[in-house]
């Protein structure tokens, strides 16, 4: 009996710099629908590993499957192609395009119209690009120059174009960054929301611990370019290791400690 | 054997001048992001001013100081010039500066026939170098020996300049970081103001060493500017090692090119340059350059298309054009042709660079090329006017096509320089290449057929397809396609994460963007009766800017008023001076520096302040809307 692939499975993902290893021998796996936080702190691989995802970066060895296609040393489009949507730590949008426009853009390169010489970009699918800008709440931000939104619009913003092609999988890297601890929690929200009413795929990385702990169905840690902890909140949040990665080696100390005391 | 080793000392002695010029420019673009297009005007000038001191200072200390001193008056213009113009606009974007000193040079080469006459003028031997050294038979200047050493030996003074002195050290973290030293407390404005005046110094030194070997004349800023930018794109900008090399290398290939393909030897030169540019694009000893930084503020309002009213106004703007034969004579037609003609070449340009961001300065090509396909079909093949209207302009296509596959791969200025260089290459086939080209004497007797040939009938042909040229554009600039190429503009890096391949787009609108020049470039061909290296020459693509920037880059055809209003100034003031050049670059300066929006910008600007200032809620003051639960 064949058992369906993982939406995206990740083997043996390594990758170094000269003689540093910022990436070792990284493996796990992600189900449509879920949630997954890539967390660690600051060295720890997560934006190496994160750029393997997406294309941006190509691995010395391992493989990253999407839905049991092979997408390892891809480029980004044609990753995006396959059905992965991605947001970026700093914005990146068309300035001087309105709201409705970028969000056109994604449409056009969607439904391969690229090249399309002749064709009137401002009635393409228009309705799609409104449904998507209300989808995140910004519908009435359509005829906006994106060049003055505030920030956390423009993550919403990109939030609607990774969604425009009606992505398996969203790639979103530091989603809150930047934003009021208030926007944080909203855009979480929507993103969680989102993904279990169509079952898309999250991996998020995250420096706020109070957004990974909240949103996240599952949550995987590196340290030093390895996986040390995999798991729920819950677990992740017991783990001495994790506790010592992140709070120093007092409470690793209080750890080792007990577990002496323990046999 | 001796044969070949004479000419790769030939080879090196011309590098040595070259390396001094394209090192300058590399010191100044490191630290001020500037890329100097008026370098040339300043080796040309320290060439001027050591010719005049060495013929009046007697002796050999009298022709070495001249040279020196003359390195040192120049780079004291460099100075002023740096403190009176390019402070202001060293936060323009790069286009601007690039015009900026590109107006720069058109007023130099104008000064310096004022000054020195047109004529050529030939410097005295140096003394202590006169004459020439023998070598199994064949004669070495002994200058050239001397030129040889000079190089490396002014690599190594730049060498120690850089590495051991505090200056040196605050000009390199300044190539990295310059936002950086100025928040370490560094006085910017006058590290600036000295790295241009140390570069513009090596320039003119370049310029005035060049006096026993060659003879001064007013258009050697344009030749050694090209192999300058050749140089810096082969060598990487910002890096004088890499300077030094691609110097030799460049040297060497026109030194053997001229065995190898004696008419066209800088052809060779081209391919080692498309070879670097494909596997290392920012050069041999250069580093990846960061993303260029966007222009704050630049473009702030969407682009829209015409609402109904607007249209008609357009339409009859058009039919009262379509009206000037009922009371014109033929001299205005003749104007109003090439006016028309001009719109398109305007228009063809204003889309690749504002809409694809995308600023090319070696757009007469595909002019030239259009009208050169023209002549080509009509004089040796014979075809009738309406095929070779037809087919010429396909010449325009594939040099776009050939071209601008290599160019897009680069941004910025490197693309600028990339497309010069280019612009030049075909320039000089069709200046040296005699036997099919007719060189300097172009192709005569380039005529319409008889249904086009009375003026009135040309000028509403070129008006008609000026029409179609501009509709055609906007619409592709609302079109699908359209939207893709201002995203690639807007950020690579979006476009990539949404499937858009942005070379492909970009290749595709510079194929467009020729393939329309040419077609200006046919009209053209038929509008003057014949064609000439001149149609496809740097002035040309520089016009083409001009009228770009005159109606505005931000806009979305603000080219067709820049080129009427450029082309109608142009012609009047030929007419009126002989010093049109001077006027034209004191002209374009004026432009970048106290009207960078153009024209149409201008205009659009004044528009929406009154709208703006009208209703009570500015969209700024909108309220941020509930967060989505």
């Amino acid at each position: 009996m064949s058992v369906a692939p993982p939406l995206l499975a990740v083997e043996g993902l390594s990758k170094s710099y000269g003689g540093i290893h910022a990436v070792r021998g990284v493996s796990f796996s992600l189900r449509a629908g879920e949630i997954l936080a890539l967390i660690g702190p600051n060295g720890a691989g997560k934006s190496t590993c994160f750029d393997m995802l997406n294309g941006q970066n190509k691995p010395d060895t391992g493989h990253v499957r999407l839905l049991g296609e092979e997408t390892t040393g891809k480029r980004p489009r044609e990753i995006w192609r396959l059905g992965v949507g991605r947001t970026f730590q700093i914005t990146a949008t068309f300035a001087t395009m309105t709201v409705r426009e970028n969000v056109q853009v994604a449409l056009i390169s969607h439904g391969n119209q690229l090249f399309n010489l002749f064709g009137s970009a401002p009635n393409f699918d228009r309705g799609e690009a409104g449904r998507l800008l209300e989808l995140v709440g910004m519908g009435g931000y359509a005829d906006r120059p994106c060049g003055e939104l505030a920030y956390g619009d423009l993550k919403r913003l990109e939030l609607a174009v990774a969604l425009a092609n009606q992505p398996k999988l969203l790639l979103m890297d530091e989603p809150t960054a930047g934003m009021a601890p208030r926007e944080r929690v909203d855009l979480m929200r929507l993103t969680a929301q989102i993904a279990r009413e169509k079952s898309i795929g999250v991996l998020f990385t995250e420096h706020d611990m109070d957004v990974v702990f909240e949103h996240a169905d599952r949550i995987i840690v590196l340290n030093r370019g390895t996986l040390i902890a995999e798991g729920s909140p819950a677990e992740v949040r017991s783990n001495p290791q994790v506790q010592a990665v992140y709070l120093g080696e007092g409470l690793l100390y209080d750890a080792e400690h007990r577990e002496g005391a323990s046999t | 054997m001796a044969f070949y080793v004479v000419q790769f000392l030939t080879g090196l002695a011309s590098a040595a001048s070259l390396f001094l010029v394209a090192s300058g420019l590399s010191i100044i673009f490191g630290v001020t992001r500037i890329v100097n297009f008026a370098h040339g005007a300043f080796y040309m000038i320290g060439a001027y001013i050591a010719f005049t001191l060495t013929e009046q200072l007697s002796g050999a200390l009298g022709f070495w100081g001249g040279i020196v001193v003359a390195a040192f008056a120049v780079a004291l213009i460099g100075v002023i010039v740096e403190m009176v113009l390019l402070r202001r606009i060293y936060h323009a974007p790069e286009l601007f500066q690039l015009l900026a000193t590109f107006g720069l040079t058109l007023m130099v080469e104008d000064l310096v026939v004022l000054i020195w006459g047109p004529d050529d003028l030939v410097g005295r031997r140096a003394p202590g170098f006169k004459g020439a050294v023998d070598f199994f038979g064949q004669n070495i200047p002994s200058y050239d020996l001397f030129l040889i050493v000079l190089g490396p030996v002014v690599l190594g003074i730049l060498w120690l300049l850089f590495q051991r002195t505090r200056w040196g050290v605050l000009v390199r973290a300044a190539t990295q970081d310059r936002d950086m030293v100025a928040a370490l407390g560094v006085n910017q404005k006058w590290l600036f103001t000295s790295v241009f005046a140390v570069g513009v110094f090596l320039a003119a030194l370049g310029g005035a060493l060049q006096i026993p070997r060659d003879a001064v004349h007013h258009a050697m800023d344009l030749r050694i500017i090209v192999e300058v930018f050749v140089v810096v794109v082969i060598g990487g900008l910002g890096s004088i090692v890499g300077a030094f090399v691609a110097a030799v290398l460049v040297s060497e290939l026109n030194a053997f090119g001229i065995l190898i393909f004696p008419k066209i030897s800088i052809i060779l030169v081209f391919l080692v340059m498309a070879v670097v540019l494909i596997v290392r694009p920012w050069g041999l000893f250069g580093k990846p350059e960061a993303a260029a930084r966007k222009t704050p503020g630049l473009t702030v309002d969407p682009w829209r298309p015409l609402t109904s009213n607007e249209r008609l106004a357009a339409l009859a703007a058009l039919v009262i054009a379509a009206m000037l034969p009922l009371f014109a004579g033929n001299y205005v037609l003749t104007v109003g042709s090439e006016i028309a003609i001009f719109v398109i070449f305007a228009v063809s340009l204003h889309f690749l660079m504002s809409v694809g961001g995308l600023a090319s300065f070696g757009h007469a090509a595909y002019f030239g090329l259009g009208a050169y396909g023209v002549a080509f079909l009509a004089k040796m093949a014979g075809l009738p006017m309406v095929v070779c209207l037809l087919l010429g302009p396909l010449l325009g296509c594939m040099g776009a096509a050939v071209f601008g596959f290599f160019a897009v791969q680069l941004s910025g200025v490197y693309f600028a320089m990339l497309t010069l260089a280019f612009a030049q290459i075909v320039w000089s086939i069709a200046f040296q290449w005699v036997s099919v080209t007719g060189g300097d004497n172009g192709i005569l007797g380039v005529w319409p057929s008889s249904w086009a040939a009375r003026p009135s009938h040309f000028y509403w042909l070129a008006l008609g397809v000026a029409a179609l040229v501009t509709a055609a554009l906007r619409a592709m600039v609302f079109s699908p396609f359209g939207y893709a190429l201002r995203a690639t503009r807007d950020s690579p890096l979006r476009s990539e994460a949404v499937g858009i391949n942005a070379k492909r787009i970009q290749w595709t609108a510079f194929v467009i963007a020729g393939t329309t020049a040419g077609i200006g470039g046919a009209l053209f061909a038929y509008l003057k009766g014949s064609v000439f290296p001149d149609n496809l020459g740097i002035s040309l693509s520089v016009d083409a800017l001009v009228m770009v920037l005159l109606g505005g880059v931000e806009t979305v055809s603000g080219a067709v008023i820049g080129a009427i209003v450029y082309k109608a100034l142009n012609i009047w003031l030929v007419s009126q001076t002989d010093l049109s050049k001077l006027v034209l670059g004191g002209f374009i300066v004026l432009i970048v520096v106290v009207f960078p929006k153009g024209i149409v910008g201008m205009l659009e600007m004044l528009a929406q302040r009154r709208r703006k200032s009208s209703p009570p809620g500015s969209p700024l003051l909108a309220k941020p809307i509930e967060s989505a639960e």
